[in-house]
């Protein structure tokens, strides 16, 4: 039985890799133990909840690969020309929350486009190739992190704020509370910890009152944070209108076009959001090309800011109930960190064939 | 034989055994001090398994002993899936321990999560590495900062004299167990205020995963004796 099925997703899984090579992909491979250091720098220590972690005595902690967005990156930073498309075709490995029925090992079979033409253009290939492979009776969703990335950055607040508020953005309940702080005119924080009574001699005075110094953190980057919590205090808050449209954006669930109507309205008090929204309408025209019904399509403001990938753009998936089948999005921003001064817009996705025989008709 | 397991030293087993004597059962260890083997009187088939406080949770887990006492920090840090394994029939009252969060007194900026994680930025931006946190509880301080939104740090393990980390230089912060917080206090060390992750005390577990047939007498002479309504829900 086990084997049946496991030869079942693997022929499904041929099936979509060939398709992949058929739509213009290059298939790759990628190796299954990564650098622990790198996935622990770009996603923070939660990755260890997520990924399986092994050792080596000489290469230090690896990780089992929990996607291969990370090696498909690396390799085409250092190796790939432009523009390229990828196909590959293997196991991840995912550790799952205490009692979940969830898989810890299955097969992804992936398609990344890195192509700095027309993004609107590869937003809408990537989706409707999935779109076109995947059995019609799924649940849609999609999203666009970048919207709500440069409402955050066209905030009339400081850069500090707005560092603070990116940092979190795929933390939406951290994120939320940032911005309840913010939109406050005294905020408690600041107050506490800003020592706005004390001169520099005071401040000297309180260090050495708290007794031995001890640690890494030195003198000078207490004193340069209580700097910036004393100019943090004297901002004004964010206003009720800006606040009201990140808020907006995170509740609001349509179909795509008609997100696009709420979009102007949010232009007119946060300009900086003019070049997510044409973007947004360029994606709808590439999608319409494409034969994908925008009028149709769901669109949600706060899809795509829980998932591991950290995208910043375009996010979709297709579902079967709570069943996960395909997923993807655009991350040109992890494409930059990989690849150390260098970047390409870059978006792509991943179908869960096991998912793929569970849930469609297809088997 | 019904098998309770108490902790096999210091200060927590001292405690266990008076607070049954109170309930008029006698754990005592046979052979030398140094044996760890034990019995009881007070009730009958019944036997005592002395163990590593950090060891029963996992010997309940697998079913090895029927009760168990020790904290509710190991339970929680050791067994992911208690729920369903394990069962707390008693608080005792003793062994009151919080996991918190711990800085330098010296970070007269930092007196909260929020702080601290405002701080990470700053480190990671400053030193090039993530803040560093010593703790041997790893997954309950992930699953602490995770629920808060505290980035950019990573945990170093400590298993041992974890409050000398910090001037030691090998962490800037720590995760541990504190009863009184005269550790914390001697290593120059704060806590943050709403960094408590977890409140510990000695409890008495039992295993749902132990075979508990044919132990019915026994159960139910504990049961009366203990004033435990049931073991086993």
């Amino acid at each position: 039985m086990q084997n049946e099925r496991r030869a079942a997703i693997r022929s499904e899984a041929k099936r979509i890799e060939k398709y992949f090579i058929d739509s213009g992909a290059l298939l790759i491979e990628a190796d299954s133990l990564l650098s622990a250091e790198t996935l622990l720098d770009l996603y923070g220590e939660d990755i260890r909840s997520r990924a399986y972690v092994t050792n080596d005595p000489v290469m230090g902690e690896r990780m089992m690969r929990p996607d291969f967005t990370v090696p498909i990156v690396e390799r085409h930073m250092s190796e790939g020309a432009e523009p390229a498309r990828y196909t590959y075709n293997g196991p991840v490995w995912r550790m799952q929350d205490a009692g979940s029925k969830r898989e810890t090992e299955f097969i992804q079979v992936g398609f990344e486009v890195f192509d700095r033409s027309n993004p609107a253009k590869s937003d809408a290939e990537v989706f409707s190739i999935f779109n076109d492979i995947l059995p019609n009776n799924l649940q849609t969703s999609t999203g666009d992190v970048g919207l709500l990335l440069t409402a955050v950055i066209g905030l009339k607040t400081t850069d500090l704020r707005k560092a603070a508020l990116m940092r979190h953005l795929w933390r939406p309940k951290r994120f939320q509370s940032l911005m309840e702080l913010f939109s406050k005119i005294n905020n408690e924080n600041n107050k506490k910890n800003s020592y706005s009574k004390h001169s520099d001699k005071g401040l000297q005075k309180a260090i050495k009152d708290a007794g031995k110094f001890i640690g890494l953190r030195s003198e000078n980057e207490i004193y340069s944070r209580i700097s910036a919590l004393r100019h943090d205090a004297k901002t004004s808050p964010i206003s009720i209108e800006e606040a009201s449209v990140v808020n907006k954006i995170l509740n609001l669930k349509a179909t795509a076009s008609e997100a696009l109507l709420v979009f102007e309205e949010f232009e007119k008090i946060i300009p900086n959001m003019a070049k997510a929204i044409s973007g947004f309408e360029a994606r709808l025209e590439a999608l319409n090309k494409r034969n994908v019904n925008v009028d149709k399509l769901p669109f949600e403001g706060s899809y795509g800011l829980t998932s591991m990938e950290y995208y910043d753009g375009f996010v979709f998936s297709f579902s079967d109930g709570d069943t996960i089948i395909a997923s993807g999005g655009r991350y040109d921003a992890l494409t930059a960190v990989l690849g150390a001064g260098r970047e390409i817009p870059a978006v792509g996705g991943v179908i869960r064939p096991d998912a793929f025989i569970r849930g469609g008709e297809k088997c | 034989m019904l098998k309770l397991g108490v902790p096999s030293k210091g200060r927590l087993q001292k405690d266990t055994i008076s607070w049954f004597e109170k309930r008029g059962l006698l754990l005592k260890r046979t052979g030398s001090e140094r044996e760890y083997t034990g019995s009881i009187s007070g009730v009958s088939g019944i036997e005592l398994v002395l163990l590593s406080a950090g060891e029963i949770p996992k010997e309940l887990a697998k079913g090895r002993i029927h009760l168990g006492v020790t904290g509710t920090d190991l339970i929680y840090e050791k067994l992911p899936l208690h729920q369903t394994q394990i069962h707390i029939v008693e608080e005792m009252g003793f062994g009151f321990a919080d996991l918190i969060i711990a800085v330098p007194n010296v970070w007269i900026d930092v007196n909260s999560l929020h702080d601290l994680d405002a701080v990470a930025a700053q480190f990671r931006h400053e030193h090039g590495f993530r803040l560093r946190i010593a703790t041997k509880y790893h997954n309950l301080v992930r699953k602490g900062l995770r629920n808060f939104g505290v980035a950019d740090y990573q945990l170093v393990d400590s298993q041992g004299a974890t409050e000398g980390t910090v001037a030691n230089l090998t962490a800037e912060a720590i995760a541990d167990i504190t009863s009184s917080g005269a550790t914390l206090k001697a290593n120059h060390l704060k806590m943050l205020s709403d960094g408590i992750l977890l409140k510990s005390q000695a409890s008495v577990f039992a295993s749902k995963n132990a075979d508990w047939s044919g132990l019915d007498s026994q159960k139910n002479d504990l049961c009366k004796k203990m004033g435990w309504k049931d073991l086993i829900l």
